[in-house]
């Protein structure tokens, strides 16, 4: 016996929430990159909450490959903020203008 | 209260609570090192739902790989552009009220949702039988996360790749 399955709904709600708010408020390429984390995070928690539910495997099965994706987004999008900081020496998206 | 509703209630306290200070933090390192703390907790939720392989997959990869990848980038970064600029006040607006939409209708679907009031029972995914279950179900998709892998890390070394041509005018400027 742990928990109704509603209180992990709620706690997987407000990490999502708390993963868009940093994309959404913050002004660095790094904090955004941090919030699509966040928001993988509260996705795999949920995961892990069903597969207890239901009693299978399959949410856990998930999980891995939520894992595996979050690695091989983290690496190329570091790299292309790291190219982009060479290129314009800012961290901010809104100063990414070479088009204006 | 069994025990374990404690812990889950102690852990979910511990989870938000640092990924609201991690958020919010104005450098980036001490956001990183909050962050750090939040996976933590979510490998030890891992553990209570009975994944201890996921506990110990969420340890390695996500508080060890990527946040250490992060650091790195923050360290190489120079410390004036790092620097932040206030969110500018006027767009609090929009982000308040599509962020309270956000949780009225989610707290209206849980509490409409009949699964959400079924008491979790504790159960144990033993490593073994995760590992079995996988490559037996879903062996296709693990080569083709590999090979997803090998391609994240070919690209991150190409675009990585200092420019061969360092006299070009728009890298001089932000070179590192």
């Amino acid at each position: 016996m742990i928990v109704p399955f509603g209180h992990v709904l709620i706690l997987a709600g407000l990490l999502f929430l708390m993963g868009i708010l940093c994309v959404v408020t913050r002004r660095s390429l790094i904090m955004i990159l941090l919030g699509v984390e966040i928001m993988l995070n509260a996705v795999a928690i949920l995961l892990v909450g069903s597969s207890l539910l239901w009693q299978h495997l399959e949410g856990q099965a998930i999980v891995l490959f939520v894992f595996a994706i979050a690695a091989a987004e983290v690496s190329i999008g570091l790299a292309l903020i790291v190219w982009a900081y060479r290129r314009t020496g800012s961290m901010d998206p809104s100063d990414y203008n070479l088009l204006k | 209260m069994t025990i374990y509703s404690f812990i889950f209630y102690l852990l979910a306290i511990l989870i938000v609570v640092t990924t609201a200070m991690a958020i919010t933090r104005r450098n980036l390192v001490h956001a990183v090192i909050y962050l750090i703390f939040s996976f933590f907790g979510s490998a030890m939720l891992f553990y209570l739902f009975g994944a201890p392989f996921l506990a110990v997959l969420e340890v390695i990869i996500y508080a060890g790989a990527i946040m250490v990848l992060f650091l790195f980038v923050v360290i190489m970064m120079k410390a004036d552009t790092v620097a932040e600029r206030i969110f500018d006040f006027r767009q609090w607006l929009p982000v308040a009220v599509f962020g309270l939409i956000y949780i009225a209708i989610g707290m209206g679907i849980i509490s409409a949702e009949p699964n959400s009031r079924i008491i979790l029972k504790t159960a144990l995914a033993a490593p073994a039988e995760f590992g079995q279950f996988i490559f037996e179900n879903h062996w296709l998709s693990i080569e083709a996360v590999s090979l997803l892998l090998l391609v994240a890390l070919a690209g991150a070394l190409i675009i990585g790749r200092r420019s061969r041509r360092p006299s070009a005018p728009e890298t001089t400027d932000g070179e590192l």
